[in-house]
């Protein structure tokens, strides 16, 4: 039952994550909203690893916080960096990949 | 029990807690590296500190170990029961068995191990392998380094490198320690590495100047082309040993002990024991600057005078006599030096004595002057080495130290406060006596134990050499080490002259020639030819002078430094010559000291009657210590007590034919003579030692007399009363020209590896093999190609074009249409390509719980 809890909240947060993905312009808001998508797929390992009783959804859980710090370092460098050149960090203005 | 004893005598062996633990000599120091590079530049005194506090630490466990190594070889003389007292009595009770007294037992070395790495059952260990040689090497090296790096303080002080430098001199003093520990070959090839890469560090030191790393790389090549034959041999070694290394010692072929058991078994082919001694001397060649690879040696100056003082005494150039001592059955049966064959170890030797003695004469730099000496006495070694006389030549190496190191530790101090920064003897000393008296005595005193005069260290090692060179049948090399030592006295004495006598010259008499030559580095490559029409010029002032002018001004800010404090003001004014400060004396003459009285451990004509002082064979420690006893021992005694406190050990009785009553018989049989009995391995073969005469000693020390009454005269004529007869001589004489010019361009040795090597080999080689390649191979390859093409053309025309086309441009065609009706989707904008990320993990979802839950 409290584990259905958990699962709601995650996603939730995970909307609202992908929400912010897809709406907003600034890079670093970008940033933080896949920080909230990372945290709610922490927090549906952790609660299926209460209800699995296993604990390998807690050490995955780890591990996705370290790789999420590292993937957070590298994305803030390459918004610095974006900056630096273009003296903004809206997103729409970046469409050099357009195909 | 009676029974027993007469067949086995059990024998207990102290071992102690410094013999197991001496493997933190050598990891004290790489510790201390590792710091030094870490924290080093944050440390008040810039991480000297730790350099010399591990240093000391390493001495302090060398000390321990050399002591209980005594003690434990005691034990074994005296049964056990009085170990501890007779360790520096140096007067034993017991006869040896030469003197018709009981056996002396084999002294099991203290091997500590562990495992490395494995590779499908073979171990690679790592450890130490305790005994008389490795004792007795390890506390040299750890004291000499001590020594220079507390000379290092004032020397390389404000060096823009100092941290750096005392870190690589760290590590470099701990490569030669794990070298002289190493239980196995794997080991020493570490070892040997690890000084390998630090002597580039360390003679690159000041590598700004093109000639500084010029000089580092070539030593770094030069002892690769040796470290091939390290190599070679150790896996040579390692397929000859192996099996009988698994199958009697519980070992591999890498365990020092078992290639020395393996050697002296018999089990091996000749042919194998000459390959392996050939790779593994070659190897020695190139580490210990032996002719044809000495050109390193010198050129290995141009770094700071500490560390040539340290390469050049105690670690690197002794690492390859270290190895040939080290695994000495392997050479002593490869080069049948038991029958008195003419080994390729004895004629690189006496060759090197006389080859770098020649060039010692035509040196103007000191350092220079040292470095072929030292090259000379390396060929000392090895001449002993090679002819059986194992004990000596390991003594001159302790000797040597001592006194080699003062010699260039007071060449440093000259260029620090005599000289102003030069290492030049003709341009910019003379008459230093009077204003260097301490480093002027100490100078005379290493040069008198160098030059081999009673009773300086020097005379007891190399006398010995020599006299067990002519003992054991070698009289033409013997006569060759005589000639070796005259030409010592000469070309000392002629450094000496220059140095300290005379009318000062250049910056010895406060010129100052070269100021403002701070920035003003020598790049020139000196590896030209000096042709005769330079003759006179070319004098160039030292090129090691201008390097060891470092960027800045080093030795004024002596701050807390008494020596300089009194007199500091005018001294950094006139730069005239000065004493120098009390950190560079102290090692000094504690070196001196150790010049002076180091050979009285091993003192061999007092222990019979040659000097009318038979004072027994007490006196000779070092025969005592660190000569292993060439007993056979039992196989399976030997084998897997390392590391055990109190060891068993059961001794074979002595074979019958050995203790005859005249001594030349005694060495017919034994081991290295003979193979060992079943069931037994030797682990070093029986040498013979000379017994001294008057004569002899007499005719040794006339001849350096000689060799220093020509040299004075000669010096004395040219240089103070410039008679016209000699002044010139080399622009009147072709002979005298000739020679000095041979001798100046050093043999053309560097010519002929620059130009013959590397031109007229390497490039009609390439030359053929690009004929080769452009005709044979070419010829080939466009025959191929010939019938290739038709083939292709006819293939192309029909199954390419029609079929293979006719797909893929429909193919194109598709994928260029789909890729232009999808193009609207790479809109390049990252929010869109995250919504069709997250609609497609939804849309994947979906159908995910739609097959799941149907």
């Amino acid at each position: 039952m409290l584990a259905v809890n958990f699962l709601l909240l995650a996603a939730v947060l995970f909307c609202i994550g992908v929400f912010g993905v897809i709406a907003r312009r600034n890079a670093v808001l970008v940033l933080m909203s896949i920080e909230l998508i990372l945290a709610a797929v922490n927090l549906n390992f952790v609660a299926f690893a209460m209800m699995n009783d296993n604990i390998d959804g807690q050490v995955f859980a780890l591990f996705v916080i370290a790789i999420a710090a590292a993937e957070v370092g590298v994305g803030l460098a390459m918004v610095l960096m974006i900056y630096r050149n273009r003296k903004s960090i809206a997103l729409d203005g970046l469409s050099e990949m357009k195909g | 029990m009676l029974a027993v004893e007469d067949t086995h005598a059990a024998l207990e062996l102290s071992s102690g807690w410094f013999l197991e633990n001496a493997w933190l000599i050598a990891l004290i120091p790489a510790i201390g590296f590792a710091l030094i590079i870490g924290f080093g530049k944050k440390m008040p005194m810039k991480g000297s500190e730790i350099g010399l506090a591990s240093m000391a630490a390493s001495l302090v466990i060398a000390t321990g170990a050399g002591i209980q190594w005594m003690q434990r070889t005691d034990s074994a003389s005296h049964g056990g029961d009085e170990a501890i007292g007779g360790a520096f009595s140096g007067v034993r009770g017991v006869l040896r068995a030469s003197e018709g007294g009981e056996v002396e037992p084999y002294i099991e070395p203290v091997v500590t191990q562990w495992v490395w790495w494995q590779n499908s059952g073979l171990e690679f260990g790592l450890g130490s392998h305790i005994d008389g040689l490795s004792v007795l090497l390890l506390w040299l090296v750890a004291f000499i380094s001590l020594l220079v790096q507390v000379f290092s303080l004032d020397y390389v002080r404000g060096d823009r490198r100092y941290t750096h430098f005392f870190a690589a001199l760290t590590l470099f003093s701990s490569g030669m320690l794990v070298m002289v520990m190493s239980s196995n070959m794997v080991q020493i090839i570490l070892g040997w590495e690890i000084m390998g890469l630090c002597s580039f560090m360390l003679i690159g030191h000041w590598w700004e100047d093109a000639y500084n790393s010029h000089s580092a790389l070539k030593a770094f090549f030069t002892v690769r082309v040796g470290d091939v034959g390290l190599l070679v041999g150790t896996a040579i070694l390692f397929f000859g040993a192996n099996d009988f290394a698994v199958a009697n010692l519980d070992s591999n072929g890498f365990d020092i002990r078992a290639i020395q058991a393996w050697a002296l078994s018999g089990d091996g082919s000749s042919w194998t024991l000459i390959m392996a001694s050939s790779a593994l001397f070659i190897a020695a060649i190139g580490k210990s600057g032996q002719f044809p690879l000495h050109t390193w040696l010198p050129d290995a100056m141009a770094g700071p005078t500490p560390v040539s003082s340290l390469l050049h005494s105690s670690t690197m150039v002794v690492a390859g006599v270290f190895l040939v001592a080290r695994i000495y059955p392997v050479f002593w049966e490869g080069f049948n030096i038991a029958n008195g064959g003419l080994s390729f170890i004895a004629i690189i030797g006496g060759i090197t004595i006389v080859v770098a003695a020649l060039l010692a004469f035509v040196q103007d730099d000191i350092k220079k002057v040292l470095a072929y000496s030292t090259v000379s006495q390396l060929g000392y070694m090895m001449l002993g080495l090679g002819t059986g006389a194992w004990l000596p030549a390991v003594f001159h190496v302790f000797t040597h130290a001592f006194f080699k190191c003062c010699l260039f530790l007071a060449a440093g101090s000259i260029s620090h406060s005599g000289s102003h920064h030069s290492f030049d003897m003709k341009k910019d000393m003379g008459g230093l006596r009077k204003f260097m008296p301490i480093t002027f005595g100490a100078w005379c005193v290493s040069t008198l134990a160098l030059t081999g005069v009673i009773p300086f260290a020097g005379f007891w090692s190399k006398d010995e050499i020599i006299d067990n060179v002519g003992a054991n049948g070698y009289t033409f090399l013997f006569w060759v080490g005589l000639g070796g030592a005259a030409l010592t006295a000469m070309y000392m004495t002629r450094a000496t002259y220059l140095t300290f006598f005379g009318e000062p010259r250049g910056a010895a008499a406060g010129i100052h020639h070269d100021d403002g030559g701070h920035d003003e580095y020598a790049t020139e490559f000196r590896e030209t030819a000096i042709r005769s029409a330079d003759l006179v010029a070319a004098l160039p002032r030292s090129l090691s002078a201008a390097a060891n002018v470092p960027g800045d001004d080093i030795e004024h800010d002596a701050e807390g430094d008494p020596a300089h404090g009194g007199h500091h003001a005018d001294e950094h004014d006139d730069h005239g010559p000065h004493e120098s400060g009390k950190l560079i004396l102290v090692p000094i003459v504690i070196l001196a000291f150790l010049a002076l009285t180091s050979g009285f451990v091993n003192p061999t004509p007092l222990a019979g009657d040659a000097l009318g002082a038979n004072l027994g064979e007490g006196v000779e420690l070092l025969k005592k210590y660190v000569e292993p006893r060439y007993e056979p021992v039992a196989i399976g005694e030997t084998a897997g007590h390392a590391g055990e406190s109190v060891q068993l050990l059961e001794v074979t009785p002595l074979p019958a034919a050995e203790a005859g009553a005249d001594g030349k018989d005694a060495y017919a049989t034994g081991c290295g003579r003979t193979d060992p009995e079943p069931g037994t391995v030797c682990y070093f073969p029986k040498v013979k030692h000379a017994v001294p005469e008057l004569s002899k000693i007499l005719l040794s020390l006339g001849v350096v007399a000689l060799g220093y009454a020509a040299a004075i005269g000669f010096c004395i004529a040219f240089y103070k009363n410039k008679n016209p007869r000699l002044v010139g001589l080399t622009e009147r004489s072709r002979i005298a020209r000739g020679g000095y010019l041979f001798l100046k361009n050093k043999y053309y040795l560097d010519l002929l590896y620059q130009n013959v090597f590397v031109y007229f080999v390497s490039r009609p080689l390439a030359k053929a093999t690009y004929w080769f390649n452009q005709n044979v191979i070419d010829g080939a390859v466009n025959g191929v190609g010939t019938s290739g093409k038709k083939a292709g053309d006819w293939v192309y025309n029909n199954i390419d074009q029609k079929i293979v086309d006719g797909a893929v441009n429909a193919s194109g065609t598709v994928a260029s249409e789909t890729g232009h009706g999808l193009q609207p989707v790479q809109s390049g904008k990252v929010n869109q390509y995250g919504a069709l990320l997250f609609g497609a993990a939804t849309v994947g979802a979906i159908v995910l719980v739609i097959l799941n839950v149907s």
